[in-house]
């Protein structure tokens, strides 16, 4: 998936992080670095019920043609895929752990994510939990923390341009930002 | 070169929310003359309409002209995002539609634009929106108006006839205190003279159709958010939204909430966009907003001194001279200048001073006479003779309106020409 390779900067943002630690958890080569490398994204916490923002990213993800795997104990299957009850029970590989929990579960999360060789953890908009994105980190994965998925994705490859959005990216080469 | 690097604002002006196709690498902004788009599929059209992919649908929700306009801009004040509009009027009427309920206040300084005033002060009633009106002079009055029901507070970066400068760091301190958001009308400063987001507005709104078009060939307006007010607990944008299913926009698409509440329920129901070919004059226009607004800033700095010094003139209300009393907010939020819009008073000794004005306009050669500004081409209007020709000397006085006013919006002209017109004009009218 070609996501460009314009110049990026940060956008404004609502954010609980400091200036440093949205350097270290919402650095934009990190997210492109995801958003290109990955192909299957495990989504904890997928909600079935259409307008909740759970239920927008992993439809979105979908649509963009990542395989996305619903982790959810209380459902057998959402947006058409098979629900798993945790991390471990997954069969295939997964690059990404895409979090819609409470922050207090997220330490937990982390280290099934390490336990499955995640190669990345990804902690929704509004979700911070500094333990278990310092655990994510020593273990190798890259992390990202109180940012969207669908957002940064929709960022980096045009999509949120058409809804008028700043997506700070600068250039004057054709584009290569169109999927 | 640095992945990090931050764009200058002249770059920004030229390059910002456009890049060049793959199937035609148009090097100018290409004009998308549309009303609808072929959909990819019928999956995909339903993940259009239901908001979980971001696309075109219709050309009254957006636009791929409009998109480049809407980001240019954004970038340009530094927001998240941005909402093109028909005019100004509706850029306002958007903004508050969607930010407000039936029942809901706001507070607004009364030194406003006279359209702006009106629909705030008779429209609004008619949904229900309440507005107060203070003296924005005083951070007095701001506090003293906001009430349980105040969602938001509301002014002009420079208000005119006064040449007021917006106190905002007084006012975004107060609004942040109640938590509500600060809306402000940037049109007369652009974001080249000021960018209000930087001193703590939330919401920046222009009236496009003046210097950012720059040339007076369309109406347009745009909305810009800063992308940093909480609105987890502001009702209007964190209640489930029925036509979306119990969509909460602000869960779903954080600080982009407000945007796409705008965009995706009051645009798209008011039917105030704007047109692609607009947003193509727009995008044309703001590609040299610095360099106009450097020359619009000298000229007008250099007829607010002649005016001041002329036996014919009474007052000068330009916040860019040192006599100002505004002129210490001046130099902090408008370092680059202030503006090119003012007012002044013609000295008219006993005859009448709506007569005085009326041939003062007439006896003008360069200086058009309309009810615009913000032109590249030098307008002048009188008030008392023109839009408020049909009050009474009192209720001029009330409006705020001296029968003496003259407003001017200097434009790009040689600076002596400017001067020369002036001076024979004054002379027709001392015979
Ligand atoms: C400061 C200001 N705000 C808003 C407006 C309204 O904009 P429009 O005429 O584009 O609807 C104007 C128009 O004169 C204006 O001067």
């Amino acid at each position: 998936m070609g996501l460009g390779t314009s110049l990026s900067c940060d956008i404004s943002m609502n954010t609980r992080l400091s200036a440093d630690e949205r350097n270290k958890f919402q650095n934009s080569d990190i997210i492109r670095k995801i958003l290109n490398g990955s192909r299957t994204i495990a989504i904890v916490g997928l909600s079935d019920k259409k307008e909740r923002a759970s239920n927008f990213v992993g439809s979105y993800l979908k649509s963009e043609r990542y395989t996305i795997i619903p982790v959810n104990p209380l459902k057998q299957e959402i947006l058409g895929e098979k629900c798993y009850s945790d991390l471990a029970s997954i069969p295939a590989p997964v690059d990404v752990v895409d979090i819609f929990r409470r922050p207090e579960e997220c330490v937990n999360i982390v280290k099934e994510a390490i336990a499955i060789k995640a190669k990345a953890v990804w902690m929704q908009l509004g979700i911070v939990n500094r333990e278990a994105a310092e655990l994510a980190l020593q273990n190798g994965l890259l992390v990202v923390m109180d940012r969207c998925l669908k957002m940064e994705h929709g960022r980096y490859n045009g999509n949120l341009h058409w809804a008028g959005m700043n997506t700070e990216i600068i250039t004057a080469k054709k584009v290569s930002r169109f999927i | 070169m640095s992945e990090k690097r931050k764009f200058g604002f002249e770059t920004r002006m030229l390059h910002a929310g456009h890049i060049p196709d793959s199937y035609s690498g148009s090097r100018a902004v290409p004009i998308f003359q549309t009303a609808g788009y072929v959909f990819d599929s019928p999956e995909y059209a339903a993940s259009l309409f239901e908001l979980k992919q971001y696309g075109n649908i219709y050309t009254r929700i957006s636009n791929p002209t409009t998109a480049v306009f809407e980001e240019r801009i954004a970038s340009l004040e530094g927001g998240t995002g941005a909402l093109a509009t028909a005019s100004g009027q509706a850029a306002q009427l958007i903004t508050m539609m969607t930010l407000m309920n039936p029942g809901d206040e706001f507070v607004a300084s009364s030194h406003l634009y006279g359209g702006t005033y009106t629909q705030f002060e008779h429209t609004f009633k008619k949904l229900s929106i309440k507005v107060i009106f203070v003296d924005p002079t005083d951070i007095k009055h701001w506090e003293k108006a906001i009430t349980p029901k105040t969602r938001l507070l509301y002014g002009e970066t420079i208000g005119n006839p006064q040449g007021s400068v917006f106190d905002f760091e007084g006012v975004s301190a107060l609004a942040k205190a109640n938590s509500i958001p600060l809306v402000i009308d940037n049109t007369l400063a652009s974001p080249y003279l000021c960018r209000p987001l930087e001193w703590g507005a939330d919401i920046v709104l222009h009236s496009a159709t003046k210097f950012l078009n720059g040339h007076g060939t369309s109406i347009a307006g745009v909305i810009v958010d800063s992308g940093k007010f909480d609105f987890s607990n502001y009702p209007a944008i964190s209640s489930p939204s029925i036509p979306y299913h119990n969509l909460n926009f602000f869960e779903t698409f954080g600080h982009y909430g407000f945007l796409m509440k705008a965009r995706c329920e009051t645009l798209r129901d008011t039917g105030a966009s704007i047109s692609p070919f607009n947003s193509f004059l727009l995008i044309q226009g703001l590609e040299t907003l610095s360099l106009r607004m450097e020359r619009h800033v000298s000229n007008a700095l250099n007829v607010a001194k002649f005016l001041v010094d002329h036996p014919m003139v009474d007052w000068v209300n330009y916040p860019g001279l040192p006599d100002h009393p505004h002129y210490e907010r001046t130099k902090k939020y408008l370092s680059k200048g202030a503006g090119s819009v003012f007012a002044f008073g013609l000295k008219t000794g006993n005859n009448s001073a709506r007569e005085a004005g009326k041939k003062f306009i007439e006896n003008l050669e360069l200086f058009s006479h309309v009810a615009n500004l913000g032109d590249c081409k030098s307008m002048v209007i009188h008030p008392a003779s023109t839009t408020h020709q049909q009050l009474s000397d009192l209720e001029l006085q009330r409006a705020n309106v001296k029968p003496e006013l003259i407003r001017l919006s200097i434009g790009l002209e040689t600076t002596e020409d400017l001067l020369w017109d002036l001076e024979q004009a004054f002379h027709a009218i001392s015979r």
